[in-house]
């Protein structure tokens, strides 16, 4: 198997300061937000590779800067081995463009509601200038819909059947991957059932790649062949699904775990965790986690722990055996 | 069981609208013990909120009851007015909602704002209901409590800004606390904190808890007892381990069969076609019978019988018998 | 065809606005006024502006009553040179409301496009153009456009002042109005941009123009069109102001504002019907109009539904 993206110490970094009067003014520095830092992992061809972590962990500012949304600050995301923001060749960095598309969070924000279904499922070909007949008939029905949808407009369908649409959007440049940010979190658990299974289906149809970004365990384990567990932008482990959910090593990966809400945990009476996320513009010196650890030592809160490999895992912590 | 604090009786919600009248709440009856954690559960727009707001008396217009009763400690509270209503939702009832901002005044300092409700509901002087909002604060485990009380919310985070809320809810002392998806905007780690909380500090006070919730896992956590809605009716209600465990109703059965948890190692998750229908296009009969693979030609026909409170478990005519 | 007719009465829009009595009988009063002016060739009962057809024996004859020397009844009187009020409201009417939609649609083209650049482009352009804005709005609206009329009159050859003064007119009421129109696109615009139906089509290769006219600007019209109607109510009445002052319409184009300003000359030696039908006529179109646009924006508004 051959990577299909590549991503290399990559960090992004947001001014967050407030505007220059008022800094002036309050006598205040700038402030910088480092949402991602030196993340570094490989997506398999026809793998699902997904990436945990709750709010901050800049889960979703990755997804962006491997779509292109956002450029990194530093690092590097290389995809079929061309890294687009450096490659000099246009009309390579174009095509593999159209092998990258994207599958949002909120079906209400993401379809325009002034665009008939048609013409959205069909923007990836139209927005670059191509002809799309029958296009947007044929995607509706891989997509569980029917051809006779392609002339209403998204008001008209509920949110499984929206995320249907972005789904048949997204295939409609013929992509290779496909990064799924929170695809199912705004849905309901029956049809959240059917939108994973639609995308198993067309993953096996289409030979696609996903990453998916979700903050459920539960969806996770179901959908990814390879996980990254990230806190504070920082990625603490990375794993294959069963290494990593029989044998969490990352004292923050165990939290999750034990704090996800359990179907059979009937009247279950645990310890729940320590703290709250900290405030990422003045992140914990050493180890970000230290502050919230059952096991942290002197060291953690001084020298920031490196991935290291252990068996199947990478792990960055000190004490993980 | 004792007394319910919380005892809602065929209870309907309407909005008229252009076109038909709408039932986001049909015929809903249950019952609440003190003491006892009651989770509702349902799709969106199944209801599940609307059946709390019903309580407290918050629909917007021109959504209203259209029959039915809702009795706390056996008064009715459905029909007062504007005015004795509100009284009574500050003194008995505690509300957290899933925005705690929603809740919260900016522009009050939390402990002025805690001070101010234990003054308007119950029989204290000033210093004595500072003193309670400061303690009150240290039992939803906000350091440092008093030196906080001058905060405003915007100085909190959002998990610390529930807590505040939960105080606030439980300040008057209520006998009945209605929590709609408390936990929803948080993260994993900080939801596990409040549950726990608000589980613990309704055991030790004997207050009753609505929990409304879409989460599952959540429900099977927290709850003693869980009801199910689904187009606006109860669908089956029951000791949460039953229900979860040994469905009687079809839509639970599909619900708890396609969550992933259920569906481990299989390499797709089992599903229920189609989706919740609107209100505005039910079906005639039972609303879930096009999704049901057990729906016969009277469930075409004839909507499933209304579940009264304390009595059947499950709305539907073929459902399985709850195992003794 | 009958059924998409049938469907739109039956529509959302069109069922509020058949319960909404302010907003019927005001679209209807626009409505008369609108086809009155347009076809004022045909409906007005003399030509003010055809010498031959004027008499100055009627002059002010009083409204409803037979001329003293000719016999001839006027609906509303004439003035001193005995043109037909009524005929001279329908044809200043008709550059009323000339100027008046020209002004708009200028305003509402300019400040569309500049509210949607420095929405969607945001940085230094986009405050550039909303720091223009803001320092136009510190300054009375009339005050801009009398500015701006004056200056453009300067700039106009001679001889051509009269035919130009129209043009001149809509081009400083439209160009005194554009603020409004750019600070709600801005705003909306912010909004709409964040959304990710906006991330997909850029993420789509679609360029900074395509999404700014073809995603962008549909989704911020319904505000705009209710803005259009308002600003029409006022663009009216600032050209009215305008010529009332003197410094709008010639006197051989008279518009309401003019016919105003010739009438309250009149107004003390007892012929109150010159002043007081333009002026009539002009209340009632100007607040026909705002409710008009007042009922829009409740309807277009979700929050308030």
């Amino acid at each position: 198997m051959r990577a299909l993206v590549s991503v290399r110490h990559l960090t992004r970094i947001f001014d967050v300061s407030k505007p220059w009067l008022n800094r002036l003014l309050e006598g205040k520095p700038k402030a910088f937000l480092q949402a991602v830092s030196d993340v570094s992992f490989d997506i398999e061809e026809r793998s699902v590779y997904a990436l945990v972590g709750e709010s901050g962990s800049g889960k979703s500012t990755i997804g962006k800067m491997i779509v292109h949304l956002l450029p990194p600050s530093s690092g590097a995301i290389k995809i079929e081995g061309i890294d687009l923001a450096r490659d000099s060749d246009r009309q390579r960095v174009e095509k593999i463009r159209t092998d990258i598309q994207m599958v949002f969070q909120d079906p209400y924000a993401s379809l325009n509601p002034r665009w008939r279904v048609r013409d959205i499922i069909a923007e990836p070909v139209t927005a670059r200038g191509g002809k799309a007949d029958g296009l947007a008939e044929r995607l509706l029905e891989q997509v569980g819909l029917s051809a006779a949808d392609a002339g209403k407009y998204p008001h008209e369908f509920s949110g499984g059947q929206r995320q249907r649409i972005c789904i048949a959007r997204a295939l409609a440049s013929e992509p290779k991957l496909i990064v799924c940010d929170e695809p199912t979190s705004a849905l309901d658990v029956s049809v959240q059932a059917q939108v994973l299974n639609l995308m198993s289906d067309l993953k096996e149809e289409f030979g696609l790649t996903y990453l998916f970004i979700s903050h459920d365990l539960t969806v996770v384990e179901h959908m990814a062949d390879r996980i990254g567990v990230l806190y504070l932008g920082r990625l603490v482990e990375e794993a294959p699904r069963d290494v990593l959910f029989s044998d969490p090593k990352h004292p923050y990966t165990q939290m999750l775990f034990a704090a996800a809400p359990k179907l059979d945990g009937f009247g279950r009476e645990v310890e729940p965790p320590k703290g709250e996320i900290p405030d990422p513009i003045n992140p914990p010196s050493g180890c970000a986690y230290h502050p919230r650890c059952p096991r942290a030592v002197a060291r953690c809160t001084l020298e920031r722990p490196e991935m290291r490999t252990l068996g199947d895992s990478r792990v960055a912590c000190h004490l993980a055996e | 069981m004792a007394e319910a604090v919380l005892s809602i009786r065929e209870l309907v919600v309407e909005i008229p609208t252009r076109h038909a009248v709408l039932r986001p709440v049909d015929r809903v009856s249950f019952d609440i013990a003190p003491g006892e954690i009651l989770g509702v559960v349902g799709e969106s727009g199944a209801g599940k909120s609307m059946t709390g707001n019903a309580v407290i008396g918050l629909l917007d217009r021109p959504a209203h009851i259209a029959s039915g009763e809702i009795l706390l400690n056996g008064t009715r509270i459905d029909n007062l007015t504007k005015d004795r209503l509100r009284r009574v939702r500050g003194k008995q009832i505690g509300m957290v909602f899933q925005d705690p901002l929603t809740s919260l005044n900016p522009l009050l300092p939390i402990g002025e704002q805690i001070a101010e409700t234990i003054l308007e509901h119950l029989p204290v002087s000033r210093a004595e209901a500072e003193s309670r909002a400061v303690a009150a604060l240290e039992e939803v485990g906000i350091p440092a409590a008093a030196a906080r009380i001058g905060s405003y919310p915007h100085e909190f985070s959002g998990g610390m800004r529930q807590r505040v809320v939960i105080a606030l809810a439980l300040c008057a002392e209520p006998a009945l606390v209605i929590a709609d998806e408390p936990t929803t905007a948080l993260d994993v780690s900080v939801q596990a904190q409040i549950i726990a909380l608000l589980k613990q500090l309704c055991r030790e006070r004997g207050t009753a808890v609505m929990l409304v919730t879409h989460d599952m896992g959540v429900i099977a956590e927290a709850v003693d007892r869980v009801a199910v809605m689904y187009a606006g009716r109860l669908a089956e209600i029951g000791a949460v381990r039953d229900v979860l465990t040994r469905p009687a109703h079809p839509y639970t059965t599909g619900l708890m069969a396609s969550t992933p948890l259920a569906s481990k190692g299989l390499k797709r998750l089992n599903q229920i076609p189609g989706a919740m229908p609107p209100l505005s296009r039910l079906p005639e009969g039972c609303a879930f019978h096009p999704r049901c693979p057990q729906a016969a030609e009277r469930c075409r026909k004839e909507p499933g019988p209304t579940l009264a409170a304390g009595g059947g478990r499950a709305a539907c005519w073929f459902a399985r018998e709850p195992v003794a | 065809m009958e059924s998409q007719l049938s469907r739109a009465w039956q529509s959302d829009f069109m069922w509020s606005f058949r319960r909404s009595p302010t907003a019927v009988v005001s679209f209807f009063v626009v409505l008369v006024l609108v086809l009155g002016a347009v076809f004022a060739p045909l409906v007005a009962p003399h030509n003010p502006f055809d010498p031959s057809s004027l008499n100055l024996m009627n002059g002010f004859s009083k409204p409803m009553q037979p001329n003293a020397f000719t016999g001839d009844a006027f609906w509303l009187g004439t003035d001193d040179q005995g043109r037909d009020v009524f005929s001279t409201i329908l044809y200043g009417m008709r550059i009323s409301l000339f100027v008046g939609f020209c002004a708009v649609l200028f305003a509402m083209v300019l400040g569309v496009t500049l509210g949607l650049i420095a929405g969607y482009s945001g940085g230094t352009v986009g405050t550039v153009i909303m720091r223009i804005a803001d320092v136009q709005l510190t300054f009375p609206a009339i005050l801009v456009a009398m500015l701006i009329f004056g200056i453009a009159k300067g700039f106009t050859p001679v001889h051509l002042r009269d035919q130009m003064a129209i043009w001149v007119l809509i081009f400083a009421i439209g160009l005194s109005d554009w603020v409004q129109f750019a600070r709600v696109v801005r705003g909306a615009t912010l909004v709409e941009r964040k959304k990710d139906y906006v991330q997909a089509a850029s993420l789509n290769g679609r360029k900074a123009v395509g999404i700014m006219l073809r995603h962008i600007l549909p989704n911020v019209l319904g505000p705009v069109l209710v803005i259009a109607t308002i600003s029409l109510a006022l663009a009216i009445i600032a050209e009215a102001t305008l010529s009332f002052l003197g410094v709008g319409a010639p006197p051989t184009q008279p518009s309401l504002g003019t016919l105003i300003r010739i009438g309250q000359g009149f107004l003390f030696s007892g012929e109150w019907w010159i002043l007081f039908f333009p002026a009539v006529t002009l209340l009632v179109l100007a607040l026909s109009v705002n409710l008009l646009g007042d009922w829009l924006r409740d309807v277009l508004n979700p929050r308030l539904r």
